[in-house]
């Protein structure tokens, strides 16, 4: 197991750099895992750990850190369950390599609310009946705040008229909001609650 | 899953030195297509090198065209005004291929050498000649309701899955490449090649290219373009065909023209005898029919894919016609 960093200036861009390297028993047999230490920044905190490579950033919170509020779906990147914030930015942590993200700030749903009050998309979740079993219910909670954000920063999407317009977040058309959470799915068929819930709190 | 030693560079040449050393290195971008594949078993590298910190950005260059950074995302080469105001297809492209998620993720780089959906080829409990090379190709005889109707072999019938590459293809663009030997670049058509008996290689780079950026050229009349995708859905899902294309058109005319066809071969198709048969030509929505006619000519659709030969037409006459009127 190792991980080094380099002295800044000295590699020709390899200065920076996070390396694992194969634990070799020596004896010719398969190569066995390789570990890394890191500290990972979750929902405000650090966390130090030690990782094998292959392990994804949804198994990693689920089996090490014991945020279980992420869920695991597909774990193809298809179904969105496990959909968390990476530096703000919604994507999904069951392709995400957690060696990947050690210098980044993740936030899960776990970390939405504050001092025990729940986020604005989580109470019109409640509000709005956006939910039956609850599976998907924190992918699609992670997800609508990323694609809120997206909005803000005037980030067209499929269905924008003329990419040349403003985008207006306070005039977030169903429409939209249906194409921009399309990654993220509901077998109990919650979509109209949820779309809603996200209309509510986006106008 | 294999076990891989693992890498973060920050600079091109690292990049290349750190995959020269590793055992079976593979670039890691934004991993939507690569560490799927790796769960599957499809692909099992020794070293992954993590690219996706090298900077980069989008640059204007002199005479009006972009320079894109291969570590891109998605989502922010689709939000960027120069793109979706010099290059709505571009924008479109993007934006209408994969989630919101998955754009937060993939890179330029990765977009443009993402491996194709054939199911056969993700399956490895089946025979696959792009996989495992002389393992056959049970799509011709089987599932390939989604696969090439263009320049496909005897090996392989295999489409190309992105959106971003059909645009680029359209564009002319040129892609970057870092090597063993130092910097080069490879057009755009040319960076793909079609499967021929070696359906394993999808592009012509070699072992240890990394693909540094995507020049877009100077193409003023690129801004009226389209990109329109139909799929089996509305949202989330690959094309079945789509058409790429910017139209110059003066006194009814057309002048000049782009037009690449997407999910249609191994390859972003360029509508090179469309393009041929509409420069000089009215532009009117009966000449855009012959225009699709002079491509599909080069068609040899198999029997579960026939119905793509006039849906292409079909497309293909209404994103011009739409271009026409926009005007």
């Amino acid at each position: 197991m190792t991980i080094s960093w380099d002295n800044p200036g000295t590699g020709g861009g390899r200065e920076a750099r996070v390396k694992g390297e194969a634990n070799t028993n020596g004896d010719g047999a398969a190569p066995g895992p390789v570990t890394v230490d890191l500290r990972l920044s979750v929902n405000g905190r650090r966390h130090p750990i030690t990782v094998d490579t292959r392990e994804t950033l949804l198994d990693t919170l689920r089996e090490r850190m014991d945020l279980t509020g992420t869920k695991k779906g597909c774990d193809h990147g298809q179904c969105g369950a496990c959909t968390v914030l990476v530096g703000g930015r919604r994507v999904k942590s069951c392709l995400t390599l957690t060696v990947t993200v050690d210098d980044r700030d993740i936030t899960t749903v776990e970390g939405l609310s504050a001092d025990g009050v729940p986020h604005p998309l989580q109470a019109a979740f409640i509000e709005n009946d956006a939910l039956q079993c609850g599976y998907c219910t924190p992918g699609q909670l992670c997800s609508a705040v990323g694609m809120l954000a997206e909005v803000a920063d005037g980030w067209p999407s499929a269905v924008t008229p003329g990419l040349d317009g403003e985008v207006d977040l306070s005039k977030l058309a169903d429409e939209e909001i249906r194409e921009r959470m399309s990654g993220n799915l509901c077998r109990c068929g919650a979509y109209p609650g949820i779309v809603a819930a996200i209309g509510q709190v986006a106008r | 899953m294999r076990p891989f030693a693992y890498e973060r560079v920050s600079t091109a040449r690292s990049a290349v030195a750190a995959a020269g050393e590793g055992t079976d290195a593979m670039y890691l971008g934004g991993g939507t297509n690569l560490v799927d594949l790796m769960r599957l078993g499809v692909v099992a590298p020794g070293t992954l090198v993590d690219v996706t910190r090298i900077a980069g950005g989008v640059e204007e260059t002199p005479g009006g065209g972009l320079l894109i950074g291969a570590e891109v995302r998605n989502g922010d080469l689709a939000a960027h005004p120069l793109v979706r105001s010099r290059y709505p297809m571009l924008a479109e492209a993007v934006l209408s291929g994969a989630s919101g998620q998955i754009r937060n993720m993939a890179t330029v780089g990765g977009n443009l050498l993402q491996r194709t959906r054939c199911s056969y080829f993700q399956d490895v409990t089946k025979p696959c000649n792009k996989r495992d090379p002389g393992s056959g190709c049970p799509a011709r005889a089987g599932d390939h309701r989604n696969l090439a109707i263009f320049g496909h072999s005897e090996s392989c019938v295999a489409t190309h899955p992105s959106d971003m590459a059909v645009a680029l293809a359209a564009l002319d663009a040129v892609v970057h490449v870092e090597g063993a030997d130092g910097p080069r670049s490879v057009p755009m058509p040319g960076l793909h090649r079609l499967p021929g008996d070696r359906p394993d290689r999808d592009t012509v780079l070699g072992p240890g290219d990394l693909v540094t950026a995507v020049e877009v050229p100077p193409l003023p009349f690129a801004a009226r373009s389209r990109y329109r995708k139909v799929r089996d859905r509305a949202s989330f899902s690959f094309a079945v065909v789509s058409v790429a294309a910017a139209l110059e058109v003066s006194g009814g005319v057309v002048r000049d023209c782009r037009i690449a066809l997407g999910a249609v071969a191994h390859v972003p198709w360029r509508a090179e005898a469309a393009e041929a048969a509409l420069r000089g030509a009215p532009a009117t929505e009966e000449r855009f029919g012959l225009a699709a006619d002079a491509e599909l000519a080069r068609a040899r659709p198999l029997p579960l894919n026939r119905f793509k030969v006039p849906l292409v037409r079909n497309v293909m006459i209404r994103v011009l016609a739409d271009l026409v009127e926009v005007r």
